[in-house]
């Protein structure tokens, strides 16, 4: 039953992807594929701030977190913003660009190996019900939840959240109501890249950074957002976490390489079955 | 008058210039494998650096064309017929990985230029290609140390994790062939791959069968992983790993969780700890002098091929000179030599020349490396 | 039907014969061969993306089946290669054909996730099935190549086969280009709505453009792996079909000479960078972003313009 927790984990970093997937997609329908550069970007910034600076933790990871804001803000300006008369095309595939150009930017800054930092809390490894959990695991876990239930408190109860959701539900009308959609759209990607960081930080005492990250963590996080529901927030989190899961179990009886393969199927199987996802809501679409 | 001089004058200077030696190298600088692309990029390049300074070989200055291999296949392909092609090397150093050392060796008879390989498996030799020699111990040896070791400790029961690319498989085809002749029982035989974050699973798979030890096979931060999910999994069987972590740089990546590891290694990472009258000392100190001094960065024993491959190189162009027969024929007649990797012999039909001797038993202690016996 | 573009045609066919007589170096020459692989299966790309607005981000896939199929279909039973190769491209469609079935019923960017994961399961199938495909130390015994009795080794006689079939293959795309079928693609892409009320079957018309790409692009593989002589997976990802992607794109989404352009200036592009490797990748991204950012076009609607302003003058 190992699986289950560092399903779990792996899960939980899946999710965190998952929702910045899903606000990108709320507030602008736009699909993001350089979510995942923004967890690598994560991973390299909390390096550098603690191996090459040598800050303590409680000073650089609020600075990691504000850089996270700036990095989403820029990316959205730069990449987003230029693309005159966009269409879907165009905005999926600049992002592409996007990606490649951040990934090529984290191996020219950071270089080619694999980066590691230290435990931000004492190396404790649980012993639990059929199976161990380290403690820098549980921190993922829990960070996940936390930042999840923030997002979500943010979302329902802040002004700012509510222009969110009505970005969401129509643009235009948001606008006629006086919510400045494009700053919507700049802050939209600021948080979702904060997301990213979140989790590439606690993700490396774990598993190291390395500047290809990206690639795999993106596609996994929005696997993880179509199986729950794309667009839905609950659901990129439960989607995370089952993929994860999956993941775990299906390592644990095949040879590793074939999980990926799985996990994969598992999205083609949501596609064509119930593209909607888990708890996906049905969005009326322009013909 | 004057300028009749100087054009004959820059012509007599120009005739050595062009009268060169040229070598091609490629190394996996960047990739799962760069922590020993580099530090063989870095060595080649001191090498280099020095000899030239010192007149060249045989009196020409040597030019390197070195590329990176990125740790593909295709891409050494690729360089390597650019080195052929358009560099127009004499020899090629490398590649760094098993794969892409097999992807080349027929490509080193197709354009007949010799090649000296800094990877491991004995593939690269056996079948032998007149054109190919290499300069690592190779995983037959390895392994078979390590199944010695086990058995003089009464181990029998042996649980295998490999990682998915030439050097691991070729590994855990030796591990797999040789387990009987050592009197070893292969309990469990698990896979991972260089970009995995996670081997949970597998050890989890491996800690039923419990085995007296568990082997990793692999290069890059994979086997660090593998290291510390063990200990996380409180696995207490002895962890072995190949000799394709024997750098500073493993340790570096997996913390406290090297502590403890065995792995067999060239002698090169406990040179001070050998006795003043071993026969490898000095060539072990001298380089390792050398490197940490140049480089400010531990030595590590894939930079150790590197040397040995260019001083197998460097004495094919001086006793035998550019044509490439001359230069293979010489150094098949290269006899003993004392490499960073161990006593070589090679021969027509031993292009690699090292034995199991060629390796010591390492233990990783307090974040260092310790002779055992 | 509209008028063939007779003057591409005949430029493509000088600036092929020339290359032939100018680049003696071998490997200049491999060079312009990799580069015309890259082109045809960029072109492909370019016809499912450009024209019918599908984004296969798993078309890589189809160039892994065509070449790992070819290769593994001739040494196992002995096969001529280039029935090999041809029966591969066969196979490749009819895996488009089943796989296309559920998926093309997608859009957006849920056709682009199902392709891509089709992609990475073929990719994680390479890798896995080591016992047929040689795994990640890739395939190696590649025999060699023959064309009806005639012996094919080397750059110069890759060369001209080479640039025979990526000759016959543009004439084939600019009359598909110019014919009926073109337009009622660039008609799906741009409404389907709208086509739909038109009568055309669009699932037929999208499944049975999908399978021929990939049939076509499952023949240049099996030619690849027999040039190359070793393949491995890692030719196949998702990062080779991002680079189509790009090369498309930059060449100029829904033209002729888009897949080719792009796939010229791509391929080379890595020659120049050889000092400066580092920034290659950033180059690329750069490239891709500045034309979908300010050339929509890409390179080739950048030249029409230029050519039209000449005229125009």
């Amino acid at each position: 039953m190992q699986f289950i927790y560092s399903g779990i984990t792996s899960g939980s970093i899946f999710a965190l992807v998952a929702l910045g997937f899903n606000i990108i997609y709320n507030t602008t329908g736009i699909i993001n594929f350089a979510q995942g550069e923004f967890v690598m970007i994560g991973g390299m910034l909390i390096y550098t701030l603690l191996s090459i600076y040598g800050l303590p933790f409680l000073i650089a990871a609020p600075l990691a977190l504000l850089a996270a804001l700036f990095i989403g803000a820029l990316f959205e300006r730069v990449f987003i913003k230029s693309v005159r008369s966009p269409n879907e095309i165009k905005l999926i595939t600049i992002t592409i660009a996007a990606s490649i150009i951040l990934r090529g930017l984290g191996m020219v800054i950071w270089g080619r190996n694999s980066l590691s930092v230290d435990a931000y809390i004492p190396y404790k490894v649980l012993e639990l019900p059929a199976g161990t959990l380290t403690s820098n695991s549980l921190l993922v876990i829990i960070v996940s939840l936390v930042t999840a239930f923030s997002l979500s408190l943010f979302f329902k109860r802040s002004s700012l959240g509510k222009a969110f959701r009505a970005c969401y539900d129509d643009k235009i009308a948001a606008g006629i109501c006086g919510v400045d959609v494009s700053k919507i759209r700049m802050l939209a990607f600021a948080i979702a890249a904060l997301l990213g960081v979140i989790a590439g930080i606690v993700t490396t005492p774990i598993s190291y950074v390395t500047y290809t990250d990206g690639i795999m963590t993106g596609l996994k996080g929005f696997a993880a957002a179509i199986l729950g529901g794309l667009g839905s927030f609950w659901g990129g989190v439960a989607g995370g976490l089952l993929l994860g899961i999956f993941e775990g179990f299906f390592a644990s009886v095949l040879p590793s390489g074939y999980k990926d393969a799985f996990a994969f199927l598992i999205i083609l199987a949501v596609l064509f079955l119930r593209p909607k996802g888990l708890f996906g809501k049905k969005k009326a679409e322009r013909l | 008058m004057k300028k009749l001089l100087g054009v004959v004058f820059m012509i007599i200077l120009a005739v050595p210039l062009y009268a060169e030696v040229r070598l091609g190298a490629l190394f996996a600088v960047t990739g799962p494998a760069s922590f020993l692309g580099l530090p063989e990029k870095q060595t080649l390049e001191m090498l280099v650096e020095e000899v030239n300074k010192t007149g060249g070989i045989a009196g020409e200055k040597v030019k390197l064309f070195l590329y990176d291999t990125k740790g593909l296949d295709t891409e050494a392909r690729k360089k390597f017929i650019r080195l052929v092609k358009k560099d127009k090397v004499d020899a090629v150093i490398g590649p760094t990985r098993s794969g892409s050392t097999l992807a080349i060796k027929e490509l080193a008879e197709k354009y007949k230029t010799p090649l000296f390989s800094c990877a491991a498996s004995k593939r690269i030799v056996q079948p032998l290609n007149k054109y190919v020699f290499k300069s690592p111990q190779s995983d037959t040896h390895a392994v078979g140390k390590i199944y010695n070791f086990l058995h003089k400790k009464g181990k029998s029961k042996v649980a295998i994790i490999t990682a998915q690319n030439g050097f691991g498989d070729s590994g855990r085809t030796e591990l797999l062939e040789l387990a009987d002749e050592y009197g070893m029982e292969i309990v469990a035989d698990e896979k991972f791959r260089d970009t995995d974050k996670d081997m949970t699973s597998q050890l989890t798979k491996i800690s039923e069968t419990n085995p007296d030890a568990i082997i990793c096979w692999g290069v890059g931060p994979a086997p660090a992983l593998v290291a510390k999910n063990t200990r996380q999994l409180g696995l207490d069987s002895m962890l072995i790993m190949s000799h394709g972590v024997a750098s500073k740089k493993f340790i570096e990546l997996a913390g406290n969780a090297a502590e403890g590891i065995i792995l067999p290694a060239g002698r090169l990472l406990v040179a001070e700890q050998l006795e003043k009258d071993n026969k490898f000392r000095e060539v072990l100190i001298n380089y390792k002098n050398a490197y940490e001094k140049r480089y400010d960065s531990s030595v590590s024993t894939f930079g150790g091929h590197a040397y040995d491959a260019f001083m197998m190189f460097k004495y094919g162009i001086e006793k035998g000179g550019k044509k490439p027969a001359a230069m293979i024929s010489a150094v098949e007649n290269m006899g003993a030599f004392i490499g960073t990797a161990g006593k070589f012999n090679i021969t027509a039909s031993d292009h690699n020349g090292l034995d199991e001797s060629a390796f010591v038993m390492l233990k990783i202690h307090n974040g260092d490396w310790e002779l055992i016996n | 039907m509209r008028k063939i573009n007779y003057p591409f045609l005949i430029l493509v066919l000088i600036i092929l014969i020339s290359t032939k007589f100018l680049i003696k170096n071998e490997y200049y020459l491999s060079i312009v061969i990799f580069g015309m692989f890259n082109a045809i299966n960029a072109s492909c790309f370019n016809i499912l993306l450009g024209y019918t607005g599908i984004i296969s981000l798993g078309q890589a896939a189809f160039y892994g089946i065509g070449a790992y199929f070819a290769v593994i279909v001739a040494a196992s039973f002995g096969i001529n290669p280039m029935l090999a190769i041809v029966l591969a491209s066969l196979f490749s469609a009819l895996v488009a054909f089943i796989i296309g079935y559920p998926t093309l019923k997608l859009h957006g960017h849920y056709l682009a996730m199902a392709t891509l994961g089709f992609g990475m399961i073929i990719y994680v199938l390479m890798n896995e099935m080591a016992f047929i495909t040689g795994g990640p130390s890739g395939f190696l015994d590649i025999s060699k190549f023959s064309f009806f009795g005639v012996s094919i080794y080397g750059e110069h006689s890759f060369y001209i086969f080479v640039a025979i079939v990526f000759f016959l293959f543009t004439v084939l795309f600019e009359m598909f280009d110019k014919s009926y079928l073109s337009y009622k693609l660039k008609f799906i892409k741009e409404s389907e709505f709208a086509s739909k009320s038109f009568g055309i079957n669009i699932f037929k018309t999208k499944l049975l453009v999908f399978s021929i790409t990939a049939g076509i692009t499952a023949f240049n593989g099996g030619i690849y792996a027999y040039y190359s002589g070793f393949i491995s997976p890692v030719s196949f990802n998702f990062n080779y079909s991002i680079e189509l992607l790009t090369m498309a794109i930059v060449g100029g989404l829904g033209t002729v000479p888009g897949g080719i352009i792009g796939a010229a200036v791509l391929t080379a592009l890595p020659e120049f960078m050889a000092s400066i490797e580092d920034y290659e990748m950033i180059l690329y991204g750069c490239f891709l972003a500045v034309t979908i950012i300010f050339l929509p076009g890409g390179l080739t609607g950048l030249i029409k313009r230029i050519l039209n302003k000449n005229a125009s003058d």
